[in-house]
C-alpha cells in the first residue's frame, strides 16, 4: 500500500499492461495444454522461449525505434482471443471468390486452422510436398508419415530463423502457433504452378487471433512460387500475426506472394524471413490493398555467397488505413545483391510507412544494395513516412537509396486528356501505371494474373470514392525528395 | 462555314495577358501557318485551343465546326477532332504506346458512338503507320515517349496525329531540335495527313520546316496579336528580314 503514493502510477500501468495480456496468457495456456501429449520436446521448448521473451517485453510502442510511425495501442488494447473450434459454417462455395487461377493447389486455413474440406491438394506436381504443418509434426511423431512425406525436416528449420529476441510478434507467434502450412520443395524440382495459401478470417460476430505458421523449405536447386493470402469473411476486427519462415537452399529459385485484402477493421502482422544460401535467387512481393492496421516485416539474410535477393512491394490505401512496411535486408557474404521497390498510393486519410534497412555485414564485400521507395498522395490528409537505414560494415559495397513522393502530375493528365481520354480515366491510368510497376518484376504468369486483378480492383473501387476523383492539389508542403548514394 | 474561327481572342496565364486579340479564320483542307518571335504567343494560342487550363481565356470565342470550343474541356476538343502536336511530349511510364493510342482512338470512338477497335483491327494500322513515320515496331510496347530521343518524341507526336485523324491539327513547334532526317520524316508524315477535310495550323519559329510542308497562309504573331497575313512567301521573307522590326514596336508600319 505504501508503494502505492509513490510508485502508484507505475505499478497502476504495469497491472493494466498484463490486464491486457490476460487474453495471450490465457491462450498460451490453452496452447500448451492441447499440445502437452503430442508436442515434442523442442516444440514446447521453442514455445516456452517466444512466450517468455514477450512476457518480459510485451508488444513495441512507438518508442520503439523500428515501431516510430505506427501506434497499436488501441489493437493491443483490443481482447482478441483464439477461434472456438469448428468450421464456423463456411462451405467451398463461400472461398471460391478468393481461388487462384492456375494453382498447383489451395491449402486454405479458417481462422487459422486447416480445413482439410476446403483444401485442393489431389495431383500435386512431382518434387512438391505440402502438408498442414500440426499435421506434419503429428506424422513426424508417430511415424506415420505417407510415403515420400519427410515432416523430419522440420525441426530442422522451425524457428530458427524468426528473431523471438527482437521482434516481440515472432516471439508471440512462436509461443501460439496452431497451424499453418509445411511446404517442401525437393532438391531440382521446379514447380511451376503456385502454391496458392489461403488464411481466412471468419469472426461471425467475435475479435479473432490467429498465428499462422508457415515453413518454406526448398531444397537445392529447386524451384517455387507461393502466395500466402489473408482475406476475411463478414466485417469483425481479427488480428493475425503470422510468421513464415522460408530456407531456400543452394541455387533455389522462390517467389514469394503476400497478398493482404482482408477487411478494413483487421489487424495483420506477417513476417517473412528468408535465409538464403549461395547463389539463391529469392523475389518476394508485398501487395498490401485491404486491412486496418497492416504490418508487413520482409527480412532476408543473404548467408550465402552471391545470392540475389527481389524486395517488390505495392501498398494501396484510403479511408483510415495504416500500412506499414518494415524491410530488413541483411547481406551477410561476398558478392549478394539485393532490389528493394515498394510504390505506395495513399488516399484520403490513410498511412503509409516503408522502413528500408539494408546492413552490410563485414564480410560481405562486393555487394550491391538498391532501395527504392515512391509515393502518390491523393489527398492533403495522406501520409508517408519513409525512412532509409544503411548500416555498412564492408568497404567494397554499392548502395543506394532514393525515395520520392508525390501527386499525379498535371502534365501527363492533360497529355492524355488532350488524345481524347476523359479525366477520370486518365487519372485511373496513370494510377494503374504507377501500381504496375510492381508487376513487371513479377514472373510467374499465374501468379503475377492474380496480382493484376487484384491491383486494377482496387484501383477502380479507389476510382469510385470521391477522395481520389477530386483534383490533386498544389505540391504537398511536407513531400521530400531526396536521393543517396553511399 | 470555316472549320475553326478565332475571334478577338484574349488569354493569361498567371494574370499576364499573353494573347491580345487574335483573329484567324481556318476553312477545312487549308494549312496555316503560324510565325512569330519566341514569347509572342504562338504555344499559348496552342494550348487555349488543345483547352489546357493553365490559360485564361478573358475575351473572345472560339468556334470550332460552329462549337463553341472554349466551352469544352480537353478530351471533348480532342473527340471533337482537335489535335495538338506538343513542344515537349511528356513521358509516361508505365503506359505502352500501343495501349495508349488504342485507349485513345476508343475514346475518340465511344464519344462519337462507334464500336471499340480490337488488337485485331488496331494493330495492322498502327504497324502501317509506324512505317511510315520510319519508327521501329518495338516501340509500340515501350512506355509512352520514356526515353525517347526529341525525334523520337516529335515522330511519336505525329504518329499519333496519323492515328486519331483528327480534322484539325495544330503543329506546335514540332520541328525545334529535329535534325534534317526527322525533320523530312515529320514532313512526310504530315503532308501524307493533308487532305481536303482536315486543316493544320503549324506553329514554327523558323522558315525550315515550311520548305518541306508548303503553307496556303502564314501568320505573324507579334505580342499577342497577328501583325501580318500572307502566302507561303512571306515565310521565305521573314526568314531573310528575321524578326527585329517586330521585336520593336508591334504597332509601326511593318516593311512591305
Amino acid at each position: 500500500m505504501k508503494a502505492m503514493t509513490a510508485e502508484g502510477g507505475n505499478e497502476r500501468s504495469m497491472i493494466e499492461a498484463t490486464e491486457r495480456l490476460e487474453n495471450y496468457l490465457e491462450a498460451y495456456g490453452e496452447v500448451r495444454a492441447e499440445g502437452e501429449k503430442r508436442e515434442p520436446v523442442w516444440l514446447k521448448q521453442l514455445r516456452e522461449d517466444g512466450w517468455s521473451r514477450f512476457a518480459a517485453k510485451g508488444f513495441p510502442t512507438t518508442h520503439d525505434e523500428d515501431w516510430r510511425f505506427t501506434n497499436i495501442a488501441a489493437r493491443v488494447r483490443t481482447p482478441f482471443r483464439r477461434a472456438a473450434m469448428g468450421d464456423a459454417g463456411l462451405t467451398a462455395k463461400a472461398i471460391e471468390e478468393f481461388r487462384v487461377a492456375g494453382a498447383a493447389c489451395q491449402i486454405v486455413f479458417l481462422n487459422g486452422r486447416f480445413s482439410p474440406a476446403l483444401s485442393e491438394m489431389e495431383n500435386l506436381p512431382k518434387g512438391l510436398e505440402v502438408c498442414a504443418l500440426a499435421r506434419a509434426l503429428d506424422c513426424g511423431a508417430t511415424g506415420c508419415a505417407p510415403e515420400g512425406c519427410a515432416p523430419e525436416g522440420i525441426e530442422q528449420h522451425l524457428g530458427r530463423y524468426a528473431d523471438v529476441r527482437r521482434d516481440m510478434f515472432a516471439a508471440l507467434n512462436t509461443a501460439l502457433w496452431e497451424d499453418g502450412a509445411y511446404l517442401r520443395i525437393r532438391r531440382g524440382a521446379v514447380i511451376q504452378q503456385p502454391v496458392h495459401l489461403l488464411y481466412v478470417s471468419a469472426g461471425a460476430g467475435s475479435e479473432i487471433m490467429t498465428n499462422p505458421r508457415t515453413l518454406i523449405v526448398a531444397e537445392e536447386s529447386s524451384q517455387a512460387a507461393v502466395i500466402e493470402d489473408y482475406v476475411s469473411i463478414g466485417a469483425e476486427a481479427a488480428f493475425s500475426n503470422a510468421v513464415t519462415e522460408l530456407a531456400a537452399g543452394q541455387d533455389a529459385v522462390v517467389s514469394h506472394f503476400l497478398i493482404e485484402r482482408e477487411n478494413l477493421a483487421a489487424f495483420n502482422v506477417s513476417t517473412l524471413r528468408i535465409e538464403q544460401a549461395k547463389g539463391t535467387n529469392i523475389a518476394t512481393h508485398s501487395i498490401l490493398l485491404g486491412g486496418g492496421v497492416v504490418r508487413n516485416n520482409v527480412h532476408p539474410v543473404l548467408a550465402g555467397e552471391g545470392a540475389e535477393c527481389l524486395i517488390n512491394g505495392l501498398y494501396v490505401g484510403a479511408g483510415r488505413q495504416h500500412l506499414d512496411n518494415y524491410m530488413l535486408v541483411e547481406h551477410a557474404q561476398p558478392h549478394g545483391s539485393s532490389r528493394q521497390f515498394y510504390n505506395g498510393i495513399l488516399a484520403d486519410e490513410a498511412r503509409g510507412v516503408f522502413h528500408g534497412r539494408i546492413v552490410v555485414h563485414k564480410d560481405a564485400q562486393r555487394t550491391d544494395a538498391k532501395q527504392t521507395n515512391r509515393n502518390l498522395l491523393l489527398s492533403d490528409n495522406a501520409r508517408i513516412d519513409t525512412k532509409p537505414q544503411l548500416e555498412i560494415h564492408a568497404d567494397d559495397v554499392k548502395c543506394t537509396h532514393g525515395a520520392t513522393i508525390g501527386q499525379i502530375e498535371e502534365e501527363p493528365l492533360f497529355y492524355l486528356r488532350a488524345r481524347g481520354l476523359d479525366e477520370a480515366s486518365a487519372r485511373n491510368l496513370l494510377l494503374y501505371a504507377f501500381a504496375a510497376e510492381c508487376l513487371d518484376r513479377m514472373k510467374e504468369p499465374a501468379a503475377k494474373e492474380f496480382a493484376e486483378k487484384l491491383i486494377a480492383d482496387r484501383l477502380i473501387k479507389l476510382a469510385r470514392s470521391k477522395q481520389a476523383a477530386a483534383p490533386a492539389g498544389s505540391l504537398d508542403e511536407d513531400g521530400q525528395n531526396w536521393e543517396e548514394v553511399g | 462555314m470555316a472549320l475553326l474561327e478565332i475571334q478577338d481572342l484574349h488569354a493569361s496565364v498567371d494574370g499576364n495577358e499573353i494573347l491580345k486579340g487574335v483573329n484567324l479564320t481556318i476553312n477545312a483542307g487549308e494549312v496555316h501557318s503560324i510565325m512569330g518571335p519566341n514569347g509572342s504567343g504562338k504555344s499559348t494560342l496552342a494550348q487555349v485551343l488543345a483547352r489546357r487550363d493553365a490559360y485564361e481565356v478573358t475575351r473572345g470565342r472560339v468556334l470550332f465546326n460552329g462549337k463553341d470550343l472554349l466551352e469544352m474541356k480537353p478530351e471533348d476538343a480532342a473527340c471533337e477532332g482537335v489535335f495538338l502536336a506538343f513542344q515537349y511530349p511528356v513521358e509516361i511510364p508505365g503506359i505502352g504506346n500501343a495501349y495508349f493510342l488504342r485507349s485513345a482512338m476508343n475514346a475518340v470512338r465511344k464519344y462519337h458512338g462507334q464500336d471499340e477497335l480490337d488488337a485485331m483491327d488496331f494493330l495492322p494500322l498502327y504497324k502501317e503507320r509506324l512505317k511510315l513515320l520510319e519508327m521501329d515496331e518495338k516501340l509500340m510496347n515501350r512506355s509512352v515517349n520514356e526515353g525517347f530521343s526529341g525525334g523520337e518524341k516529335k515522330r511519336n507526336e505525329i504518329l499519333q496525329m496519323a492515328m486519331l485523324e483528327p480534322k484539325m491539327a495544330i503543329l506546335d513547334e514540332t520541328d525545334s531540335g529535329l535534325d534534317i532526317d526527322a525533320l523530312r520524316i515529320v514532313a512526310q508524315g504530315v503532308n501524307a495527313m493533308r487532305s481536303p477535310e482536315r486543316a493544320f495550323l503549324v506553329i514554327t519559329h523558323y522558315q525550315r520546316l515550311l520548305d518541306y510542308i508548303t503553307p496556303d497562309f502564314v501568320h505573324v504573331l507579334v505580342d499577342g496579336k497577328i501583325a501580318r497575313s500572307g502566302g507561303a512567301e512571306l515565310a521565305l521573307e521573314l526568314e531573310q528580314t528575321g524578326y527585329g522590326w517586330a521585336e520593336g514596336d508591334a504597332q509601326q508600319v511593318l516593311p512591305a
